[in-house]
């Protein structure tokens, strides 16, 4: 058995854009003869192998495809053409959000997300305190998600993520919504998994994060995979090191 | 500094590669019994969500519907007079209409609902729809109940072929809300008119089976055509007359007029159309696994 975790290859996944969904809508624009719809390409031909154990960071521009290429290999995405294929559990937080149940308060929405994730039952419980300290949403543990803030929703996402059993993990943005002391933590956590040897797939703007966490980069232009070797190498491709960023954004980043 | 050597072979799972989000439909859905049993608890709670009466409205909405009907149909109209046992006849035919619908509407609509995990998280979507069914089938428990305690009182004296043809029109009943809530849950991401398709179904369905009037008319009207035949092979009337057979049929006399009238042949047609319906349940399972690709950019 090979050592692959993920194995991209030649994937694809179109987008369409409606311009009309009702009924008269679409009548009038197809008498108008004006399109009624227009495609566009999210990912194109994009093809790589991850190996178990190895941190990528991928990165690109805003609308360059990153999060449909993680929904892409967590499943949430079916690819419309070549192929995704994984080892083992996926976990992980995409488009900076936890899939929360506004109406569940925080402590079935945990129950829920690890169950999703395959956690059994006795997993949770085992890990339960572990989360609710990492998330640090306190007393509000049984108010419903929805009444949350956004940082502290990210928080418990991320926290039930983190803690799952999984063999791939997927952070997506993870430290656009968090303040200064739970992006340290996210990294700090992020840095524990990665020395786990899970393999780490991390999303993020921040040149400084990706080069401290990642061995390899991604970066996507416009849904096509631009480069694909060295950390320092891509953050350079992407032009993100001539910038006038300050030194302390750097670190854990100016994650916009 | 150096790349792509940190590779672990040591922690590599012993699992081959797979496609994700494969989770191989409807059988695997009861696989994962901990994670439905978590989805029917949710649903359960946001059913009656921010409600002060919450599970007793699943009492009222029947009950008051059951004295509209007894009372205009069975004395407004007077069918009263040509039904025995006529209060049982309607509720009987209730239950089993009413646990459809709900299967129904609430399994259309459940994909859409629970959009925001099924654009986050990967697993069986098919879980959503079997667990509306699921929720609806504990609100049709305390029905259940009330129409056990109803027989009883009467007087009930089911034969075993009676409490087989009882479960086998719950079967049709379920499996057919099934198909119907796994199609239209996958159809209605697509386009949300069908779930104002499923309410005017609702409607149709209330006066497709022999509930408020008794199969007898039918066959005064149509016995012995074609049509009689189009009503039976409906799984709805199907069901309902089968779980008449069972709380319905064994309260009545077959002496005394009127006659309580079932159609022949009840268990096969009833056999029959849960092998119809089991059939188009595969192919709802067929269509919606075709269509949940594009869920979540569609959702």
């Amino acid at each position: 058995m090979g050592t692959e975790s993920i194995v991209v290859s030649g994937v694809t996944k179109r987008f369409t854009m409606q311009y009309h969904r009702t009924l008269k809508q679409i009548t009038i624009a197809a008498l108008r003869r004006q399109p009624l719809g227009e495609t566009f390409l999210a990912v194109d031909d994009v093809s790589f192998t991850v190996r178990q154990g190895e941190a990528i960071g991928l990165m690109g521009l805003n609308g360059s495809g990153k999060s449909t290429l993680l929904k892409l290999i967590s499943g949430v995405m079916q690819p419309d053409g070549g192929t995704v294929r994984t080892r083992g559990r996926v976990a992980g937080l995409i488009a900076a959000g936890a899939g929360f149940h506004p109406q569940l308060t925080g402590r079935d929405n945990v129950y829920l997300n690890a169950a999703i994730l395959g956690m059994s039952e006795a997993e949770t419980k085992r890990k339960f305190d572990q989360i609710i300290d990492f998330a640090a949403v306190g007393k509000f543990l049984d108010t419903p998600t929805g009444h949350y803030s956004s940082g502290m929703s990210a928080r418990l996402g991320f926290a039930v993520a983190a803690f799952a059993e999984s063999d791939i993990f997927l952070a997506d943005e993870v430290l656009a919504v968090g303040d200064q002391p739970f992006k340290k933590k996210c990294l700090q956590r992020m840095a524990e998994i990665k020395a786990e040897g899970r393999t780490l797939f991390y999303v993020s703007h921040s040149p400084g994060s990706v080069r401290r966490m990642c061995d390899r980069a991604l970066v996507l232009e416009s849904g096509r995979l631009g480069f694909d070797g060295p950390v320092d190498e891509g953050i350079h491709y992407l032009k993100y090191d001539a910038s006038d960023s300050r030194p302390e954004d750097d670190e854990i980043g100016a994650d916009i | 500094m150096t790349t792509t050597q940190a590779a672990h072979p040591d922690r590599v799972p012993d699992e081959p590669l797979v496609a994700p989000g494969d989770h191989g439909g409807l059988h695997n859905v009861f696989r994962e019994r901990y994670l439905l049993r978590l989805l029917v608890k949710k649903e359960l709670q946001a059913r009656y969500q921010g409600s002060f009466l919450g599970l007793v409205w699943s009492y009222v909405q029947p009950l008051v519907r059951f004295l509209a009907y007894y009372l205009v149909v069975g004395y407004v109209l007077g069918l009263n007079r040509g039904v025995q046992n006529f209060p049982l006849h309607i509720f009987a035919g209730m239950v089993m209409v009413h646990y459809f619908t709900e299967t129904f509407s609430a399994g259309t609509r459940s994909i859409v609902r629970n959009g925001g995990l099924i654009q986050k998280l990967s697993m069986p979507r098919e879980m959503f729809p079997v667990a509306s069914m699921l929720v609806s089938g504990y609100h049709t428990l305390p029905q259940l109940g009330i129409l056990l305690v109803a027989v009883l009182i009467t007087g009930w004296d089911p034969t075993l072929a009676d409490v087989g043809a009882g479960l086998l029109g719950f079967a049709i009943i379920a499996t057919f809300g099934m198909a119907l809530a796994l199609l239209f849950s996958a159809a209605n991401v697509f386009f949300r008119d069908f779930h104002n398709i499923v309410q005017t179904v609702g409607i149709f369905v209330t006066w497709s089976a022999p509930m408020i009037y008794p199969y007898d008319r039918i066959a005064d009207l149509v016995g012995g055509t074609w049509i009689e035949q189009v009503y039976l092979a409906n799984p709805i009337a199907n069901g309902v007359l089968l779980f008449q057979q069972l709380f319905w049929i064994p309260t009545t006399d077959p002496d005394t007029t009127p006659i309580p009238l079932m159609p022949d042949h009840l268990l096969t047609r009833g056999l029959i159309v849960l092998a119809a319906c089991l059939v188009i349940l595969a192919f709802s399972q067929w269509v919606f696994s075709r269509l949940e690709g594009k869920f979540a950019e569609r959702l």
